[in-house]
């Protein structure tokens, strides 16, 4: 086997990072024209993680894609089965029970915390802080992962959410434990900012690095805390109030450079905001049925139509659209990966940066490979 | 009943003992092999160690228990990893340079244990009393650099050259300060020799030993000290040249088996080496701090300060983030070069400022130690002021939107 010389003077170097670089979270690309340490050009290659996810929801019936969704972000299927649940409630027009909104909210913002602290320890951990952020946050998920097992019986593919409701009612001790959780996180993101919210190092590394403007953002159609850390004020929760979104109080952190550090602080900002919507949604949950029982779960056949849902997934805007003919399955099932579309852009963010930047930028970008490929 | 000093003696006594009973004509030859194996021996012991308190010490600071499966508290896990590296396959690229890809762990190796010939782990405890030590000692251990860019060239692998040229950048810059750092010693001590730049810190006035550290020069040499010799050692936050999550393993991520473990003890060594010499040269080698423990063996003292050091370098790697490349440079070429002079120029001052300018102690001594201190801070201010004004790095406040 012949190799091509490595580089010769003054040539670009090219380098493959990944699929199996450790800090590309996943099977993921990026081929890398290196001058020097700098990056000149930047492809992002994915297709790795390609299962047909859309073709075979579009064959099974509605039901059947419950299970499918969960593996499209793994790291949240509680919200993936929201938005997908969301789609074919709007598709059929079911009614969901007051409870189970609440519950539904509940595990989301659960969901969305579990997931930020997570991509902060990643990202972190990316920066090369040797995995002390990375357990800590992870400690922390672990308790939710609990919470979940506890609820539907799997740690990370929940397929808890049902048209009409959700799958099971969870119980008063249920509940109980997650007051105690969401009484005692706050203490977990105190500790966390003080281990490394001022920390110089990471200030110096994140600060100025990975700008994207407001401008491009918008354009390329990047939704959920990054587009929010350019400083867009955009948050699904709040244009489109879905479920009951539009009964709690809380803010949407804004940021104004729009690069790493941005993006760091606009998760820890969140994870503050989703325990304030915890609270309320504990304090405020009533009792009642879970589910509505005239929902037919198996043999759900939606009138001709069709019907987009979209939720605010940790990240980003997640949409389902659906179209019916009218018989038991989905004539075009299409999702919308804010994953995906939030990877377009990372050339943009990385030229002209250090290739060690490059890893940084793609941790905050905050990716899953298992919905950028489906 | 023994006394301190034979126990602090013992294992001079003991070679001493051996060489006299051996003939005339080999006893040259033992004593070398002696005191070479023991060095061999004991670091390696001691990296065996170090491995297993730096893991468990990593696993604490992050909620884990660290290896805890083999023999009790996970003590014997050196010797399954030991086992694991000589069995497994020892895999060569077929486009790698064979010869300098089997050469380099070995230099590696090779040139770290070299360094150690001139550290005085206790009293009479120097393989070579060099009149030159401490040049041997950063004559010797610039050769590693030698070692990492041939790992990292021969391997044929994108990831391992920029390792190695990032390392070969690195280290070249971080040997000025190290050095330059370690001139002010060698201004007060007016020797180069590791054995006398002891002997002379192993005095005591008012129980207190004349270690350098003590001196304000001395303690800000020191903390310059150890932080180039954290970016010597490739240790975290300046890690750069193995940087895991960016360039996987860099220089030696071509190599498996034995070779990769023979890199990860060069990287320990290197470590202890350099910790050696930071103890020799500021913290009073294996002298005790203070008189009245003095009847501790020497020895012991060393290892102790050598221990609380490489803790200071685990706690470091557990805390922070990596730096990157170009912030690496500017902080020791903008900050680290100036800062070591200017602890030159306060050694000198501190010569200067004998009893007969200062007046007697203790007020003189206050006097002399508050100016040289001065010498160092006022340049540190400014130095920090001007560095700070071309960065704009800030912590930021957000706003809400309801």
């Amino acid at each position: 086997m012949d190799l091509e010389p490595i580089a010769g003077p003054g040539e670009l170097l090219e380098v493959s990072m990944g699929p199996h670089h450790p800090s590309t979270h996943g099977v993921f690309r990026m081929d890398v024209r290196l001058d020097g340490e700098r990056v000149v050009r930047l492809k992002p290659v994915f297709g790795y993680l390609h299962r047909n996810h859309e073709k075979i929801a579009e064959k099974g019936a509605y039901l059947a894609a419950i299970p499918y969704t969960d593996r499209l972000d793994y790291l949240c299927s509680m919200t993936n089965n929201w938005g997908y649940v969301l789609a074919v409630e709007k598709l059929a027009g079911i009614q969901v029970p007051e409870r189970a909104e609440y519950i539904r909210v509940i595990v989301a913002e659960l969901t969305r915390f579990q997931n930020h602290a997570g991509l902060v320890g990643f990202l972190l951990q990316d920066m090369g802080a040797s995995g002390t952020p990375l357990m800590y946050a992870f400690r922390e998920r672990e308790k939710v992962l609990d919470l979940f097992e506890s609820l539907s019986g799997a740690r990370m593919m929940c397929n808890y959410m049902r048209f009409g409701g959700v799958r099971v009612d969870c119980s008063a001790e249920w509940l109980d434990e997650v007051r105690q959780l969401v009484g005692v996180l706050p203490r977990f993101l105190d500790e966390f900012e003080n281990l490394l919210r001022a920390n110089e190092i990471l200030m110096a590394r994140t600060q100025g690095t990975g700008v994207l403007p407001r401008e491009l953002a918008i354009n390329a159609g990047v939704t959920g805390p990054m587009l929010r850390a350019s400083g867009v004020n955009y948050d699904i929760r709040k244009v489109d109030k879905y479920g009951i979104y539009d009964r709690f109080k809380f803010g949407v952190p804004l940021g104004e450079h729009g690069d790493v550090y941005d993006r760091y602080m606009m998760r820890i900002l969140e994870m503050r905001e989703s325990v304030k919507i915890l609270e309320q949604a504990l304090r405020d949950i009533p009792a009642g049925p879970v589910i509505d029982p005239k929902v037919r779960l198996r043999g759900l056949r939606p009138k001709v139509g069709e019907a987009y849902g979209r939720i605010e997934s940790p990240k980003g805007e997640l949409g389902f659209f659906l179209i019916s003919d009218g018989s038991g399955n989905p004539y075009r099932y299409r999702v919308r990966p804010p994953c995906m579309i939030n990877l377009t852009i990372l050339e943009d963010m990385c030229l002209g940066e250090n290739i060690a930047d490059t890893v940084i930028i793609l941790g905050s970008v905050d990716i899953v490979l298992g919905e950028v490929d489906r | 009943m023994i006394s301190p000093g034979a126990v602090d003696q013992v294992f001079v006594t003991l070679k001493d003992w051996i060489v006299f009973h051996t003939p005339a004509p080999l006893q040259t030859l033992v004593s070398i092999v002696i005191e070479v194996a023991t060095i061999i021996v004991v670091f390696a012991a001691l990296f065996a160690l170090a491995t297993v308190f730096e893991r468990k010490g990593l696993g604490r600071m992050q909620n884990r228990y660290g290896p805890n499966r083999v023999g009790p508290f996970g003590v014997f896990q050196p010797i399954a990893d030991a086992v694991k590296s000589l069995t497994k396959e020892d895999v060569v690229p077929r486009a790698a340079d064979h010869v300098v890809h089997y050469l380099a762990p070995l230099v590696l190796v090779g040139v770290v244990f070299l360094t150690y010939a001139v550290l005085p782990v206790g009293r009479n405890m120097t393989a070579v009393n060099l009149d030159a030590g401490v040049l041997y000692f950063f004559a010797v251990g610039a050769a590693t650099e030698l070692a990492i860019f041939m790992a990292g060239w021969s391997s044929h692998n994108k990831y391992s050259l920029l390792g190695a040229m990032r390392a070969i950048a690195q280290m070249v810059s971080y040997e000025i300060p190290l050095i330059l750092s370690s001139v002010a010693v060698i201004m007060i001590a007016g020797t180069l020799s590791t054995v006398k730049i002891v002997e002379l810190q192993a005095r005591y006035s008012n129980g207190l030993a004349h270690w350098y550290v003590f001196t304000p020069w001395g303690l800000a040499g020191f903390i310059l000290f150890m932080i180039a010799a954290t970016a010597e050692t490739n240790r975290s936050p300046f890690d750069l040249p193995e940087g895991e999550s960016e360039i996987i393993s860099g220089y030696f991520i071509e190599y498996s088996g034995f070779k990769f473990a023979l890199f990860f003890l060069a990287e320990y060594l290197e470590m202890f080496a350099v910790s050696g010499l930071g103890i020799t040269l500021f913290l009073g080698g294996w002298s005790s701090p203070v008189s009245f423990l003095a009847w501790i063996p020497s020895w012991l003292w060393f290892f102790g300060k050598l221990l609380a050091l490489l803790f200071a370098f685990i706690w470091v790697r557990g805390t922070v983030p990596r730096l990157r490349m170009d912030q690496l440079m500017n902080f020791a070429w903008k900050f680290m070069l100036p800062m070591t002079l200017v602890t030159i120029l306060s050694a000198g001052i501190w010569h200067f400022l004998t009893v007969a300018v200062v007046g007697p102690k203790p007020l003189g001594g206050v006097i002399r130690w508050l100016v040289c201190a001065l010498v160092i801070f006022v340049p540190y201010i400014t130095l920090a002021r001007v560095l700070e004004r071309g960065r704009r790095i800030e912590k930021r406040v957000y706003r809400f939107a309801e």
